[in-house]
């Protein structure tokens, strides 16, 4: 008995977890299936395309330029070590498409348009609004989670080429301004050491994270429970899991993208 | 007609419904009357389909809600939320005009304005209001904003969840005429939830009280003072000492 006790929560909380998994992989299905049919709601569709790609842009540019800097920064010292300080262009600019801009944008969006998913569905679930729409013949998946995932699988994309590009140029200002790159050579290296393959992983991965985060807000938000504390809990958890969720995808992505 | 047939509903160990038996005639206003918590809003939001029942069934002239199409349904229904659930996303007369600025009902933007105000004008509201955000009104205000939705595209049912209450009494007096309106003119079926017991006498052709979870009596509300029941007797008079425990 003392010894089969553990075993025994452990396998609540995995049979616990794979549920949870199944219900969100429905619940994305489901969304899915909206966005492909009608009716459409292309007011709610362009107000998501503001919120989640105009208005992260600020953000998205910030968290590129400085993250962008800092790496040239420190691929010059570590790559002073032996002698190899010159590949700063290239390590910055594969660094930046490959992995950092989608990771920074995705965690950024996460945190920015995920919590603000899940706190405004929790809040028309705890106020009745849901209810409410439903009753007035509107289908809370298509007016409400559609319109966002489909926003965010289109911009989070763009997002990430933006932070691609800022980032790199971030690399740029450090590596000309500080280190003594002389410009023509640093955007020549970097053009030439960039592949296509390399662009292409890094817009897939900005809508796959685009779609992980807009689906957590959605799924976190309309699962929420009564109250103050639901919303708060809602907006919590979705946030959390979008989070873990880019990371683990980004490492499924990069293995499929880059083993051969 | 509506008929609920031996409905159930319960939350975890809380039984709610208790086998619940109800039938509304079509064109007739019912009013439920029912201490708090007894699960008045709960009855509203399974005959709805918002909530499913954990046994019985609830028939829609003579049909099963729970297998019917469910936008065919559902167009037929208004419903005045207890707390009004407006959008705060939009402003108040795209709330009311909701319905018709999109699916089977839409109509031009500025008829549907138009129509919208005019709702606002019967709950009592002036058109200055349309344009505001729900945010911005009072609680009372919001009701009839709720309100004004519930019947903005002319359902034939109409189910209003608590709709004096938060009102002055005589804004009460207006939404009572309303309601009663409504039913004797456009000929919709109406089911109302108060505590108020002015509002039953103004609005109910029919009264039903529920308690612990079942109908303990229902009948034309001409009959409910004479009624012998005695938790309609200890509601409507608002005794402490009865057969509804006060203190809880
Ligand atoms: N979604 C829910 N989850 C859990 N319990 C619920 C839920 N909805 C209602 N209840 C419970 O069901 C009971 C009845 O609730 P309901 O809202 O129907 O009461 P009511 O009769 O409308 O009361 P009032 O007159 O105060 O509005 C309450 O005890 C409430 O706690
Ligand atoms: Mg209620």
């Amino acid at each position: 008995m003392i010894l089969t006790a553990p075993l025994a929560a452990l396998g609540r909380w995995v049979l616990a977890a794979l549920a949870s998994v199944g219900r969100v992989t429905l619940f994305a299905l489901d969304a899915l299936s909206h966005i492909l049919r009608p009716p459409f709601y292309p007011r709610e569709f362009l107000n998501a395309l503001m919120n989640i790609g105009w208005f992260s842009l600020p953000v998205v540019g910030l968290t590129a330029i400085f993250t962008g800097g800092a790496l040239a920064l420190q691929i010059y010292a570590g790559g002073q070590r032996f002698s190899a300080e010159a590949v700063v262009p290239q390590i910055v600019a594969i660094g930046m498409v490959r992995e950092l801009g989608p990771v920074l944008v995705g965690l950024m969006v996460a945190a920015r348009v995920t919590s603000s998913i899940a706190a405004e569905i929790a809040t028309m679930k705890v106020t009745e609004q849901i209810d409410a729409l439903v009753t007035l013949s509107t289908h809370p998946m298509k007016y409400l989670t559609a319109p966002r995932v489909l926003a965010g699988l289109i911009t989070v994309p763009v997002l990430v080429g933006v932070g691609d590009v800022i980032g790199i140029w971030g690399g740029f200002l450090v590596g000309t301004g500080q280190l003594g790159f002389a410009p023509g050579t640093y955007i020549k290296n970097t053009w030439d050491f960039l592949e296509m393959a390399d662009v292409v992983s890094s817009l897939v991965k900005g809508a796959a994270f685009g779609g992980i985060a807009t689906v957590m807000g959605c799924y976190h938000g309309m699962q929420s429970g009564r109250g103050a504390q639901g919303v708060g809990r809602a907006t919590k958890t979705s946030v959390a899991a979008a989070a873990v969720l880019i990371l683990a995808a980004n490492f499924l992505l990069t293995n499929l993208f880059f083993t051969s | 007609m509506i008929e609920l047939n031996d409905v159930h509903k319960h939350f975890g160990p809380k039984t709610v419904l208790h086998g619940v038996n109800l039938t509304i005639p079509k064109g007739e206003s019912m009013v439920v009357i029912g201490g708090s918590g007894t699960g008045k809003s709960v009855l509203l939001k399974c005959i709805l389909g918002l909530m499913t029942p954990d046994a019985g069934t609830i028939l829609l002239d003579g049909q099963d809600v729970a297998r019917a199409e469910r936008d065919a349904f559902l167009a037929r229904f208004g419903m005045l939320f207890q707390g009004a659930a407006l959008f705060d996303s939009l402003p108040v007369w795209q709330n009311v005009a909701f319905r018709l600025l999109r699916g089977s009902l839409a109509r031009p933007k500025l008829e549907a304005r138009e129509i919208a105000i005019e709702k606002l004008r019967r709950v009592g509201l002036k058109p200055d209001v349309a344009d505001l955000y729900p945010a911005e009104l009072s609680g009372g205000m919001q009701k009839r904003v709720g309100l004004a939705r519930a019947i903005a595209a002319e359902p034939e049912i109409i189910f209003f969840d608590e709709p004096t209450t938060g009102l002055d009494p005589i804004m009460a007096g207006v939404i009572n005429e309303l309601i009663r309106e409504i039913v004797v003119e456009m000929g919709a079926t109406a089911m109302t939830i108060t505590h108020d017991m002015s509002s039953v006498r103004a609005i109910a052709d029919k009264v039903a009280m529920l308690h612990d979870g079942i109908i303990q009596w229902t009948g034309p509300v001409a009959e409910m003072d004479a009624s012998p029941d005695p938790y309609v007797d200890q509601f409507i008079h608002g005794r402490a000492e009865g057969p509804i425990e006060a203190v809880r």
